[in-house]
This record gives C-alpha cells, sequence and structure tokens, in this order.
C-alpha cells in the first residue's frame, strides 16, 4: 500500500537533468511507477520523449540499468532481456532478482509497437509494460496516432474546412492487452498517485506479464500552460475520458468511480487541441463526443459489475 | 568520479565506450537544466503541512526530500513548471518570476 | 572422437549450436531456415541444452529480443534467411553498433520480389553495410565449422562484432552431406565461457544501452570505433580459423584457392558453386587450359591485400554474383573485386556474371562458358562486355 512518506525513502530512479519539456506528463509517470519496485529493475525505453530526453549521450537520467534499440519493439527489447535473466539465474550466474519494465509512448505501444507488445504478453514473459499516453506521435510533432482522441487536433488531422480534426475513434489499448489473458492490465494516472503506485506495485508483483496504460498529459501537444498536467491527468478521470479499472486475472474492477461525471467539455476546454469544438458550427461535434464516451462508459460498468 | 566526461569534446574516437553506453547512472544529474525556467518555486513553511504532493508531482525530480520532509528546491534541475504550485494544497507554493528576482539582484 | 555422420547444412547448424548451447535464441522461422529452428527446439524439448528459447512472434523481434538478451549478459544465437532478414534489416545495424557478439545464421534465399523460397544471394549482400561479419560456406562441413569459429571471432574482446554464417538456401540446406563433428566436449571448450560486456543485470554497475547521440554528440566517433573493430576482425578470424585446425584438422581462410598458382583464367565464387567449378576447372585443365578458381569464404571484413596477392598473376578473372547489380556498376562482389585491383600496377581483365537468381541452376555448362569468354577476352584484349547474365533467357 502506497504511503507517500514511505515513498519519499524509496529511490527516486529518474534523476533530476533530463530534456523532458517543463511540465511533461511523461516524466511523474515514470518516477511514480519506479517507486513501487522493491528489486533491482532494467528499465527498456522505446524510441521517443522518454527515450530521446533521458538519455542524450554522454548523459543519462536513469539510475537502474536501461536499453533502448529501436522504436517498435521495446517489449520485444525487454523479452530478450527477461530471457537472458531467467536462463542467467538458473545457470548461478547472476544472484540478484530483477523486475524488467518496458516504457513506450502510445506511438511506440498501439501502433508501431503493439505486434511486439501483443507476442510478449501472449509468450508470458515476466515484465511490466507502460504504455505512458499522451496521445499522438509527439516526439516527432504531435501526429495522430491510434490513441488520439476523437475530435482532437493534431499536425496530420488538423482542423481545416473539410476535415475538424481527427474522424476515427481511438483503440481501447488496455482492453486488447487484457484480452492476452495476462495476470493483470490497468488504467492509471499520475493524478491519482496513490492509484497509480499500488497499481504498479501489483503489476511488479505479477507472476507474469502486466500492462499499465497512464495517461500522460503533454503541454505542448495538448496546448495548455505546463503547470496544468495533473489537473488535466485528474479531469480526464472526472469525466471518464480515462477512467481508472484494473484487470487481475481476467476480473474487470473500476478502481475509480466519480461521484459525478463531469461533462467531458470540462476537460476539453482546457486543451487547445479541442479549442474548435467550441466554435458553433461544430456543436454536433461536440455533443458527439460527450455521446461517445457515456457509450464507453456504460460498456465499462457492466464489464466491472457496476451498472 | 565514476565516469570522467569532463574533456569529452577533446576525446579520440576511441576513448569512448564501446557502443556508446553510458558508464554512468543518472549522471543527467551534472547536467543543469535550472536555466530553463523563466520562473521558479517559492515555499511558504509556515503555509507547509509536508504532505509530499509536490515531491510525487515533480516531473524533474527536484523537489528536495531529507527525512521524509521537503527542504527546498533542486534550483539546478527544477524548470520552473508550476505544477508544485498549482497542486499545493496549502496554496504554500508561489511562482516567481526570475526576471523580478534577476531585477531585485541588480 | 569425432564423428562422421550424413546430416543436412540446417541440421548441422543446429548440431553445432546444440554443441554451443548459447544462453537465449530469439528465432522466427522462414522457408529455408525453418529446419534449423525446429532442430533447435526438439534440442530444448529433450534437454540436451539449457537455452532459453524464446519463440517471437516476427523476424524483427527475433533481432531485438537478441539485442535484449545480448546487452543483459547472454551468449545468443538466432537464424533467418531472405524475407526475414530484410525485416529485421534496422535492428542489424543496432546490433552491430551495440557491438553485440550475436551468431546468425542466415540461410541464402532470394528477396521478393518475386516471391521465390530458393538460392541465391541477394538477402545476405543487402545487408553488407549492417557492420555485421559475413562468412560463407560451400557446404556443411564448412556451415558447421564456421558456426562454431564463428562464436569466437564475435567474442573476441577486439572484435565484438555480431556474425552471419551463410549457407545457401536448399543447395547446402536440404542436401544431406558428409560431415565430421567435433566432440561436444571439444567444440564447448573451443567455444569457451561467455563473458559479457557492460551487462544490464550487473547490480553493482548500472548502465545505459543506445543512447541518442544526436547533432552535437559523438555519432561519428561511434561508428568510427565500429570501422576499426571490422578493421581488426580480420587478425581475429584468422587466430580463430589456425586455433581450430588445431582441434579439427581443417583448414580455413578468408578465401580457399583451387589450381590456382599457375592459371591464366579464373572464376571467383561464393558459397555452393565453388563445388561445380572446381570440377569445371579439372575438366578444362584436362583439356590443356590453364584455369583456376578462387572461392570466397570472408565477404565482410573483405580481404582485398590478400586477394589481389593471389589474383594479380591471372590474365582474367570472371567473378560471380548471386545477386543482382541494382543499377551499379555489376554485382556486389565483382565491384569489390574490381576496386581492390585498382591497387595493381597492372590487374587483369574482369568480368562479373550474374547468376543463379532465384535458385536457377547454374550447371557445368554455364560455367565452362565463361571461361571461354575469360579466353575470348584475352584474345581480344578487352571486355567486350561487363556486366552479363549467366542463365537468364535473353
Amino acid at each position: 500500500m502506497a504511503n507517500l512518506r514511505e515513498l519519499t525513502r524509496k529511490k527516486d530512479l529518474l534523476a533530476g537533468g533530463h530534456r523532458l519539456c517543463s511540465g511533461c506528463g511523461a516524466s511523474i509517470v515514470v518516477r511514480q511507477v519506479l517507486m513501487a519496485a522493491d528489486t533491482p529493475v532494467v528499465v527498456g525505453c522505446a524510441t521517443g520523449c522518454l527515450e530521446v530526453s533521458t538519455t542524450v549521450y554522454p548523459y543519462t537520467a536513469w539510475k537502474c540499468a536501461y536499453i533502448h534499440s529501436a522504436f517498435e519493439n521495446v517489449a520485444a527489447s525487454i523479452s530478450g532481456v527477461e530471457s537472458a535473466y531467467r536462463v542467467l539465474k538458473k545457470k548461478g550466474k547472476v544472484e540478484r532478482e530483477f523486475r524488467f519494465v518496458a516504457f513506450g509512448g502510445d506511438g511506440g505501444t498501439y501502433d508501431i509497437g503493439i505486434q511486439a507488445l501483443s507476442g510478449a504478453l501472449e509468450r508470458g514473459h515476466r515484465m511490466v509494460y507502460v504504455c505512458y499516453d499522451n496521445g499522438a506521435y509527439m516526439n516527432t510533432g504531435i501526429q495522430r496516432s491510434g490513441a488520439t482522441p476523437f475530435g482532437a487536433w493534431s499536425s496530420t488531422t488538423p482542423v481545416g474546412k473539410v476535415t475538424t480534426g481527427k474522424m476515427q475513434e481511438r483503440k481501447d489499448l488496455t482492453a486488447i492487452a487484457a484480452a492476452h489473458n495476462i495476470p493483470y492490465v490497468a488504467q492509471a494516472s499520475p493524478s491519482h498517485w496513490k492509484d497509480l503506485v499500488n497499481k504498479a506495485e501489483k503489476a511488479l508483483n505479477a507472476d507474469g506479464p502486466a500492462f499499465l496504460n497512464v495517461i500522460a498529459p503533454c503541454p505542448r501537444g495538448w496546448r495548455y500552460p505546463s503547470d496544468k498536467t495533473i489537473l488535466i491527468a485528474g479531469l480526464a478521470v472526472e469525466t471518464t475520458f480515462w477512467p481508472l479499472y484494473e484487470i487481475e486475472n481476467g476480473t474487470w474492477k473500476l478502481t475509480n468511480k466519480p461521484r459525478e461525471r463531469k461533462p467531458v467539455a470540462e476537460w476539453l476546454k482546457l486543451q487547445g487541441r479541442f479549442e474548435h469544438l467550441f466554435a458553433p458550427e461544430n456543436e454536433a461535434l461536440l455533443q458527439e463526443v460527450q455521446t461517445r464516451l457515456d457509450r464507453k462508459w456504460e460498456n465499462l460498468l457492466k464489464l466491472c459489475g457496476e451498472s | 568520479m565514476k565516469w570522467d566526461i569532463s574533456k569529452i569534446k577533446e576525446w579520440k574516437y576511441y576513448e569512448h565506450p564501446q557502443a556508446s553506453t553510458i558508464l554512468d547512472a543518472g549522471n543527467a544529474e551534472n547536467y543543469e537544466t535550472g536555466g530553463w525556467r523563466s520562473q521558479r518555486p517559492v515555499r511558504n513553511t509556515e503555509k507547509c503541512t509536508q504532505c509530499l504532493i509536490c515531491y510525487i508531482y515533480c516531473p524533474d525530480s527536484s523537489i528536495m526530500v531529507e527525512k521524509e520532509e521537503v527542504v527546498g528546491f533542486d534550483l539546478k534541475h527544477c524548470k520552473g513548471c508550476g505544477i508544485c504550485a498549482e497542486e499545493c494544497p496549502k496554496d504554500a507554493i508561489t511562482m516567481v518570476s526570475e526576471a523580478d528576482l534577476a531585477k531585485e539582484g541588480e | 572422437m569425432a564423428k562422421t555422420v550424413a546430416l543436412t547444412g540446417n541440421s548441422a547448424c543446429a548440431y553445432a549450436m546444440r554443441q554451443i548451447d548459447p544462453d537465449v535464441v530469439a528465432a522466427y522461422p522462414i522457408t529455408p531456415q525453418t529446419a534449423i529452428v525446429e532442430d533447435f527446439a526438439t534440442f530444448v524439448a529433450n534437454g540436451n541444452v539449457d537455452t532459453e528459447y524464446v519463440t517471437v512472434e516476427s523476424e524483427h523481434s527475433a533481432m531485438s529480443a537478441c539485442i535484449g538478451a545480448a546487452a543483459a549478459g547472454a551468449r545468443v544465437m538466432t537464424a533467418t534467411s531472405s524475407q526475414g532478414l530484410a525485416l529485421m534489416w534496422e535492428m542489424l545495424y543496432i546490433a552491430a553498433s551495440l557491438r553485440l557478439p550475436i551468431v546468425m545464421h542466415n540461410v541464402n534465399r532470394a528477396l521478393s520480389g518475386p516471391i521465390n523460397i530458393h538460392c541465391d544471394h541477394s538477402d545476405s549482400m543487402g545487408a553488407r553495410d549492417s557492420g555485421w561479419i559475413q562468412i560463407f560456406s560451400e557446404n556443411a562441413q564448412e556451415a558447421y565449422d564456421n558456426t562454431v569459429q564463428a562464436v569466437r571471432i564475435a567474442e573476441a574482446a577486439q572484435v565484438r562484432l555480431p556474425v552471419m554464417v551463410l549457407l545457401d538456401g536448399f543447395i547446402i540446406s536440404h542436401a544431406i552431406d558428409r560431415i565430421e563433428l567435433l566432440d561436444d566436449e571439444v567444440a564447448k571448450h573451443f567455444v569457451g565461457e561467455f563473458k559479457p560486456v557492460y551487462p544490464l543485470l550487473d547490480v553493482r554497475n548500472p548502465v545505459s544501452w543506445g543512447p541518442f547521440d544526436g547533432l552535437h554528440g559523438y555519432y561519428f566517433e561511434h561508428k568510427r570505433m565500429q570501422e576499426e573493430a571490422m578493421k581488426r576482425a580480420k587478425g581475429v578470424i584468422a587466430k580463430v580459423a589456425d586455433d581450430y585446425a588445431k582441434i579439427s584438422g581443417r583448414s580455413y581462410q578468408f578465401f580457399e584457392t583451387y589450381r590456382l598458382d599457375d592459371a591464366q583464367f579464373a572464376v571467383i565464387v561464393l558459397g555452393s558453386t565453388a563445388g561445380t567449378a572446381r570440377v569445371v576447372v579439372d575438366r578444362l585443365r584436362e583439356s590443356g587450359v590453364p584455369a583456376g578458381m578462387l572461392k570466397l569464404r570472408v565477404f565482410r571484413p573483405f580481404p582485398a591485400a590478400e586477394l589481389i596477392d593471389v589474383l594479380k598473376h591471372l590474365k582474367a578473372v570472371a567473378v560471380l554474383d548471386r545477386s543482382e547489380p541494382a543499377g551499379g556498376l555489376g554485382g556486389p562482389v565483382f565491384t569489390e573485386v574490381r576496386s581492390a585491383m585498382y591497387y595493381l600496377d597492372q590487374s587483369p581483365l574482369i568480368a562479373n556474371y550474374i547468376y543463379g537468381l532465384g535458385g536457377r541452376d547454374v550447371g557445368m555448362f554455364d560455367i565452362m562458358k565463361v571461361y571461354s569468354d575469360l579466353h575470348d577476352f584475352v584474345e581480344k584484349g578487352t571486355v567486350e562486355k561487363v556486366i552479363n547474365f549467366l542463365g537468364a533467357k535473353e
């Protein structure tokens, strides 16, 4: 069970001095997840904001062992590290117990990385895959990904005379991960740090693969001032755009049920990438966003046995 | 020092570690990102209840904590994002403009 | 006691892998490599090896997992062909730049398109700039011997580069040949213990692998280091071959010459075609033609100095390439050999023969025609057509 005072005694495995943007959600996610670790860890990173900004040669912000190889394959790379660990431990060449954590953005996870992720989950490696979902290919300049919300502006789904932002619905990667029948899957938010750290703990202790999908607001890509990252993450939870739940050995459970569901417009209006939704001619679109979200929430409640 | 990179700009190619591996874990601490900020956090120690919320929300690991208590901000690395000020439940942190501080210093 | 058995090329490779008993194998099947991974799977299932066998979901993930495992501190092997090699293309470069001593069999198969599962060298030639050491095998015996040597070459401290052992798809991989195997103990002792460099699992020395090395970084220096290692690999390949000769009685060099010393015309060839060429040389010699042959074993690093030393006395040389020029001045082997000849004050006439693409058979008469051409070139004093397509219907 997470306790802030106790957490301050844990080693912060991400050092200051990395080059992530001021107010970046990803580093907050990383810090919180790794605080749940009780053993040495090997971290893998997919190419992306986190990777590039934390390992600008000759500096590394990682206080633990770390590997990056390419964009779409952190799940496969970490599968390799974990396999090596298993065999070397059996042979007595490694003494300590390790845990393996792969970090990938939504780009490297939902889209180009989905194959490697699926393979790793299916093979049952004892590893935790953490997706820091900032809803677009941020590192290359805010291009849309399979995780970009419906209606959002992105540099490849800009708002123009003919189209108004991303017209496709986003993928439900958390459900896809759960469909692999792995011991632990969860959705979390850095705003709800206790929930996130507890989930990270469960993930690290799972006897098999675990997948954490964590919302990571991006001041640059979402167009909001840098101090609002946690606020916006929290609102995403309260409007149920980003519900908090876990799937433990196939059983779905809501870990946070907002007392009153805030209208999603309260979340959208804080972000420049949704500004166009508030233009009078887009009223129907704004309503569509809410309708789709309502449907998803109802489905989730059913799955969690809450309706 | 684990890995002395002070003269790295003059290194011949063979002086780099094999495979561009970085040998000093966490040495980013020696890289100052404090110069990025245009405002810095200031804590009112009377209002602060040591809830540690700023600690868990800082993207740059820049809330300095000793013996479970906040003792200050790591200004070598703090980028002045303002999350700590925004989230502090007691409004004990305010963001002060670096430009103003510089002027005061004159 | 060394034993003599009948094995296919693929089984010989798998046998070597069993004796080496790597820590991790991460592999994906593809014709004509499949039997290697299947044979090895049987070894794993029967407990003949202690290997952690990762049945990945694609070749790209295979090389990615190999990279992760090798960086973690394990001895790693894998195998692939053609499209699989092409799919892992970006990871090949990364494996080499991360200086990981991975040993991989690439069973040479034509690259699509059109799709074709038979032998040519377009796949490994497409990867010739990836930074991998490339060693060609003429037959199952060589495939076996090269595998065992590859581990020592890759892991040598001055090298630390991945090694690709090549064998011709179907022709060697699937044909049963007579081969002499080392004793398990002898092979195991030859490869020795794996010594990891900066392993991820060293808890006292956490390191970061694969950093961002940008515009104001040292990418150029790191690449320079890699080139230097490739240069040093030549000496190591020779030394390992010497050591291997002591335990096996079989000698290997960068290439093998056949009746070349007193030859005037020669053919340079890689892989199984050397067998056919040798027969042709003997036939021609019977009719008094001063024919010779050179079989290149090590393609990367390219042994230019040694090569031109044995070629310089020839009147004409034909380089047989089993992959296309693709708009270049000839096939890959031809362009390297001709470039090497630039160092000579007087170089032999040289021509290129693209042959055997997509598994198109090349027979004695085809190769005899090449020698006949060489003879004509010398008579005329010039090479009329530099790039020729041997065996295509034109």
